[in-house]
């Protein structure tokens, strides 16, 4: 018994040895895998479909284009997809979609593997996204990054915490860098942090409250944070300036 | 001034909404309608004007619309290119094809770029060399650098493009090395190395666009993109192994093929493919006493430049089962002898038989080359017997349709004339596996036109969408009444195309179902005009259209006989027990299938790839099979061996050599040897043969039993297939949906590769 297990790892090592392959250098794709592999949480028999209400909207959807081009609502109906099935688009949500439209599937898989911001592997329940390009890293968002890391207790980029509450991942410009440095969370930006307003972000989300998103420097949008400098006088109201007819 | 051909432009807009009904599951099984809706609704583009350009100062007139790379050929100027191919859609991503436009800021891709009146266009200049010179450095930087042991070597377009616009040495020096993509499971024709992949999305183009299996794709982005079905899938199609023609690289090879031969150790000869009846132009290269590969070859009439898998990859089955050497039945076993034995076997046999006239009977199969039935057929007639029969159902009666007029079992219509029919309307037959390059032609006329198709027969996956009438005759009076959806599209069609199913003559509703078609034809005027014949047979054999042509049929006397002598010319398809008992029977062919079992005497003939001979394909087109390799043992042409018997038997042929018996084709129907050429018949003839036809089937009831479709397995059909290994995983892999082994293989084989 022993003997024939011996044998059979042996059998396995040398396999292995001859099925070494010939490059050197492994598959290294930047973000994620771009092929489907079947798990026990994504694979094409979990069933999915739409809400009654996410019915209606897709249907809303599918009615802004022209009938025969029905595929174009094909990005608005994988969002709405990846909504309702917590944050990310499993094999099923593509497959349903596909199935809506009367695509075949493969037209959906290339969207959906070609935009990053849907995600193709589960995430957690807060899904926080730090902005690291270059005005924001001008503006300490590596400083940023590496916080919210430490304080969720050393994550690397692109894990979850253990509990399930965060997945953190870099991303590029969000468009917000005149508040740099920001991170997302969620559909929610938060802009002008520092580490500290970070580890309270972080915590806020952490206890199950959602913290008020915008600035956290104080600022209202995107003005001089050293006070106005121009536009000081009082904006003056309707009618002002008008003829007495007008007034 | 040179001029070009119009309408590969109008194969341009690429955002079409490719759908079939397969790759929609349980959306819509009844919608037939809604599936042709879902096409584009441009019909092919008009042609318009003709333009003139300079090219290298070199004048040139193309249509209006033409893509400034094929007027520069058009000049006479090469362009390099990779993801350019004129029979798919423009992608324009390779980048190879820049050129240099007067006034133009930047170098312009020339494929995805419409030729411009006036324009000055310059090819060879500093800017084009550099612009090329920069793309190809990007191209080879993740490409490997295998070609050792890349079987593409020495026919990738790659490695002839680099050796004009590569470089010597490399700018790239990454840490992390070249991109590595791993390597996908088509099945077990299409073998995949994706590292190599350029990303040209040739093959994906040809996938959805050609062959209808758009499950294949891009997915990812940027450096990450790659070609795949995402999921984990084969690439079922019968067209697949196109794609490995038109990967330019080393990405999709063949996997039959694999590490089997270099291309310039090969020696090419030009022939004509004889698995199906649609009479596929081939290249049959060879090295030695091995036929290595088939390879299409370009005939806009016939194949344009695709052939099936089965054209493509049955030819390993020329390896196995081979009869060798003449045999003689002693008991319950076959016995080697030498030809004279065999043939003076047979006279005795002949003989013994006892058997007079009509009670000789020579069976047609499907493998018969023109040449070898005129001789049977002057052998047997010289010894007094109208008996001929054909080895398929009911071969053994004369066909309903009749053979006096060609037009009653020929595809009229011709192969290119199926991209002119607005309507179509099939019969007892599945295009896809009966002629499955014909096929994409339907399709590529289902994309582009307003195309509607009827399909009245067993429910089949064409690969486009079609009107399901129903299963059996009673539906086709209903499309003659005009009933209906796609009855009434019919009445309206200006270019209607009834296509018959050869196996609907093989049915025992064949009459009543012809009868109907008659009926229909008779009653379209747009149907038969001097300009346009719809009434197409398909036929799926490639020798029936030649025994047609040359009266291989039985006298109504003959029918009745019970034979004592039966000659099997390439009959595999035979049923063992309309054999009667004590009949003496010989079996002439090239393997050892059915027919040989049956037979007291066997003699070994020779397979397509062995001979020169005459083929006659489904529109009657003549064509010329080219020997690529010799007989194998003791096996000879098959005419050869018909004409040594003659002699043997007492009834001498009068022709010695190949022209001579060409001569006597000529007498019987001169078609046979105008190569290359269909010949039409005129409307008016073709009327008359409808009138016959519909006199001969004038009382006919309709019983009502369901049209079967003939071919259940597309990869196995013919001896040659049946012994081919590769049609085996095929079948496995395609018709069974196992798990062939091969992919495990793969995983674990790399090594010993490298």
């Amino acid at each position: 018994m022993l003997v024939r297990q011996v044998a059979r790892l042996a059998a396995a090592a040398q396999r292995r040895v001859s099925a070494r392959a010939l490059h050197a250098s492994a598959s290294r794709p930047s973000d994620a895998l771009f092929v489907h592999r079947d798990t026990p949480y994504n694979n094409s028999k979990i069933p999915f479909s739409f809400t009654p209400e996410n019915m209606k909207r897709a249907e809303t959807i599918i009615a802004r284009y022209p009938p025969q081009y029905k595929k174009a609502a094909v990005i608005p109906l994988l969002d709405l997809g990846q909504r309702q099935n917590k944050g990310w688009t499993s094999i099923s949500v593509m497959n349903y979609v596909a199935k809506l439209l009367e695509l075949p599937p493969m037209r959906v898989y290339e969207v959906a593997t070609f935009y990053t911001m849907f995600n193709r592997e589960p995430i957690a329940e807060n899904f926080v996204q730090v902005c690291t390009t270059t005005p924001c890293m001008l503006r300490g968002s590596t400083e940023i990054l590496n916080t919210v890391c430490e304080h969720l207790g050393g994550l690397k980029v692109g894990d979850s915490t253990k509990d399930g509450k965060f997945t953190v991942i870099e991303v590029e410009c969000q468009g917000a860098c005149s508040n740099a440095p920001m991170m997302a969370v969620n559909d929610d930006f938060y802009e002008d942090l520092t580490p500290k307003t970070t580890k309270a972000i972080l915590d806020a989300f952490a206890s199950g409250k959602k913290p008020k998103p915008g600035p956290q420097s104080g600022r209202h949008t995107s003005e001089n944070s050293a006070g106005l400098t121009a536009l000081t006088s009082k904006p003056y109201g309707p009618g002002e300036h008008c003829q007495p007819d007008f007034q | 001034m040179l001029r070009i051909a119009a309408g590969r432009a109008a194969a341009r807009s690429s955002s079409r909404p490719i759908v079939n009904a397969k790759s929609v599951p349980g959306v819509c099984s009844s919608c037939s309608t809604n599936r042709s809706a879902r096409r584009n609704f441009s019909s092919s583009s008009s042609r318009q004007a003709d333009i003139t350009l300079t090219v290298d100062g070199k004048e040139v007139t193309v249509p209006q619309g033409t893509a400034l790379i094929q007027a520069c050929e058009a000049a006479g100027a090469t362009i390099p290119r990779f993801c350019y191919h004129d029979r798919l859609a423009i992608a324009g991503n390779c980048r190879m094809c820049l050129v240099e436009v007067e006034r133009s800021p930047k170098p312009v891709a020339s494929c995805a770029m419409p030729a411009m009146p006036g324009s000055k266009v310059f090819t060879n200049t500093p800017l084009v060399h550099e612009a090329r010179e920069g793309v190809m450095e990007f191209l080879l930087a993740n490409h490997p650098l295998d070609c050792p042991i890349c079987d593409q070597g020495g026919e990738c377009d790659l490695q002839d493009q680099s050796m004009r616009y590569g470089s010597d040495r490399t700018r790239f020096h990454e840490i992390t090395g070249k991109r590595a993509v791993e390597n996908k499971d088509l099945g077990p024709l299409v073998k995949t190395v994706m590292t190599r992949c350029i990303q040209c999305t040739r093959c994906i183009r040809f996938a959805n666009e050609v062959a209808g299996v758009e499950e294949l794709g891009s997915t990812g982005r940027g450096n990450d993109l790659q070609i795949g079905m995402y999921v984990e899938k084969t690439m079922d199609s019968e067209l697949s192994g196109n794609v490995v023609d038109l990967c330019p690289v080393g990405a999709l090879t063949s996997k039959p093929y694999a590490f089997h031969a270099r291309p310039w150790e090969l020696k090419n000869t030009e022939s004509v493919d004889v698995l199906d009846a649609v009479g596929s132009n081939i290249r049959v290269d060879s090295r030695g006493l091995q036929v290595m590969r088939i390879q299409p070859r370009v005939n806009d009439d016939v194949n344009e430049e695709w052939i099936s898998d089965k054209t493509r990859y049955a030819h390993d089955g020329l390896r196995f089962q081979r009869l060798t050497t003449p045999l003689i039945r002693e008991g319950d076993r076959f016995v080697p002898a030498n030809w004279e034995e065999a043939l003076t076997a047979i006279a005795d046999g002949l003989k013994a038989s006892g058997a007079q006239d009509n009670e000789i009977q020579a069976v047609a199969g499907h493998l018969a080359d023109t040449e070898s039935l005129v001789a049977l057929k002057d052998l047997v007639n010289r010894l007094g017997s109208d008996n001929l029969i054909l080895d398929q159902q009911l071969g053994d009666k004369a066909p309903v349709n009749g053979i006096d007029i060609r037009s009653n079992y020929l595809f009229n219509s011709t192969i290119p004339g199926v991209e002119h029919a607005d309507v179509i309307l099939l019969v007892g037959t599945n295009p896809r596996h009966e002629a499955a390059v014909m096929n994409s032609r339907i399709r590529k006329s289902w994309m582009h036109t307003p195309l509607e198709v009827g399909l009245i027969g067993e429910q089949v996956d064409t690969a486009y969408g079609y009107s399901y009438l129903g299963p059996d005759a009673r539906a086709l009076a209903d499309v003659v009444a005009g009933k209906g959806d796609f009855g009434a599209k019919f009445k309206a069609a200006k270019k209607p195309l009834v296509i018959v199913g050869s196996a609907v003559t093989e049915h025992a509703d064949g009459a009543g179902v012809l009868k109907a078609v008659a009926k229909l034809v008779q009653g379209h005027k747009a149907m038969l005009t001097p300009e346009w014949n719809g009434f197409s047979i398909l036929q799926r054999v490639a020798s029936r259209p030649a025994a047609y042509d040359i009266g291989w049929t039985p006298s109504k006397a003959a029918s009745q006989t019970t034979p004592k002598f039966i000659y099997l010319l390439n009959a595999d398809e035979v049923d063992p027990k309309s054999i009667p008992q004590n009949t003496f029977v010989v079996y002439q062919g090239h393997h050892g299938d059915v027919g040989a079992q049956l037979a007291d005497v066997c003699l070994p003939g020779a397979a397509y790839t062995e001979k020169s001979t005459t083929w006659i394909n489904t529109e009657g087109r003549s064509q010329l099979g080219r020997t690529a390799v010799p007989p194998p043992g003791a096996s000879r042409e098959d005419w050869k061996i018909i004409r040594a018997l003659s002699e043997v038997v007492g009834q001498p042929l009068p022709y010695d050599e190949v022209l001579a018996l060409r001569d006597r084709m000529w007498e019987i129907s001169p078609s046979l040897v105008r190569y290359d050429v269909t010949e039409p018949v005129t409307s008016d003839i073709a009327l008359a043969g409808l009138k016959t036809l519909s006199s001969r089937t004038a009382g006919v009831a309709i019983s009502g039993v369901p049209l079967k479709k003939p071919i259940s397995n597309f990869y196995m059909t013919d001896p040659i297939s049946r012994a081919s290994v590769t049609m085996a995983q095929c079948t496995r892999a395609f018709v069974k949906g196992e798990n062939y082994g091969f992919s495990e293989e793969e995983k674990t084989g790399q090594a010993s590769y490298a």
